[in-house]
């Protein structure tokens, strides 16, 4: 299926996590926060979250700035 | 020497006391330079701002920052409350922390805060039991009103951010020093130590840079001369600095001479 990430549409497996998503996608987690839809999920929710097609996510972390 | 002056001086910012009374800027300069500039700061809290994440376990500027060192995430891109609020709850959500720096802007220009979209942010922020620090354009009735949205500071512009021309609104962040009770940083615009310096002079609780330092030949050496020139400033508010004639001069040294009685 079909998703968007970081306004990137991606392929991935039918069923899939969004823990196993970002774990493909090797983003740390440890060092993001992740919105489905405009809805942020909290890490501890990864596991159980299942991604549908078209969910639009937004993977973000820090970078420099002032 | 006083006790407040040896060692009692802390800067409390939503419960957390600080000894240092510079914050950090991240932007601008290589990662490999923001551990060194760090320690020659003698920061104790550094700004971050929030952005999509790279793919693929790209140096993450986390593993560059010592530990210990408060991290004060920043709303910069926001245009509005809601952007910033969305944000904040983002940043948060990384695991850092309870600090937000509120940054609103509409124009990117003059780099402008948007005040009354951040005192709209910070009321919700504040209830969501964020330690809300706003930046903004320095105005009696607005740093008011972000007191009772439930700031943890105030944070006026001395210039536009990253011009490095210095305290251009002075006057008005000295009323706000007069007439505030929370620590008011001095935000954006800090060129040099010695505007740094002045800013501490008239009773800045800290003052936070970045440009300044990230522009400067030598980052960890300006990073240092900032930190003396803060702390300077500081020891001359507490001491309280010397008066200053209207008119004429006073002599320094016993004018009764011996030469010609």
């Amino acid at each position: 299926m079909e998703i968007v990430v970081n306004g990137e549409t991606t392929e991935c497996e039918e069923i899939i996590t969004l823990e196993a998503l970002v774990g493909k996608l090797g983003y740390q987690k440890n060092r993001i926060a992740a919105e489905v839809n405009g809805e942020i999920v909290t890490k501890s929710e990864y596991e159980n979250f299942i991604l549908k097609p078209a969910d639009k996510l937004e993977i973000v972390s820090f970078v420099g700035g002032g | 020497m006083s006790e407040v002056v040896k060692n009692e001086d802390k800067l409390v910012i939503g419960g957390k006391e600080f000894s240092s009374r510079f914050i950090l800027g991240s932007g601008k300069y290589s990662l490999d330079l923001i551990k060194a500039a760090v320690e020659h700061a003698g920061a104790q809290m550094i700004t971050l701002a929030l952005r999509r994440a790279n793919q693929g376990g790209m140096a993450n500027i986390l593993d560059y920052i010592p530990e210990g060192v408060t991290l004060l995430p920043n709303t910069s891109g926001a245009r509005n409350a809601e952007e910033a609020v969305r944000i904040a709850r983002l940043s948060r959500e990384v695991g850092c922390g309870e600090f937000v720096k509120i940054e609103i802007m509409r124009d990117s220009k003059y780099l402008l805060p948007d005040n009354e979209e951040t005192i709209k942010a910070t009321e919700i922020l504040a209830k969501e039991g964020f330690i809300v620090m706003p930046y903004m354009y320095p105005d009696l009735n607005v740093a008011r009103d972000l007191k009772e949205a439930g700031a943890a500071s105030i944070m006026p512009l001395a210039a536009p951010i990253g011009s490095n021309k210095g305290l251009c609104t002075k006057e008005f962040i000295q009323i706000l020093i007069d007439e505030i009770d929370l620590p008011i940083i001095v935000d954006a615009g800090i060129g040099a130590p010695s505007q740094a310096c002045e800013a501490m002079e008239m009773g800045a609780a800290a003052v936070m840079a970045n440009t300044a330092i990230a522009t400067a030949g030598d980052v960890p050496v300006m990073a240092e001369a900032m930190r003396l020139a803060i702390e300077a400033g500081r020891k001359a508010y507490l001491a309280g600095l010397g008066r200053v004639m209207e008119k004429g001069g006073s002599a320094s040294s016993p004018l009764t001479g011996f030469l010609r009685d």
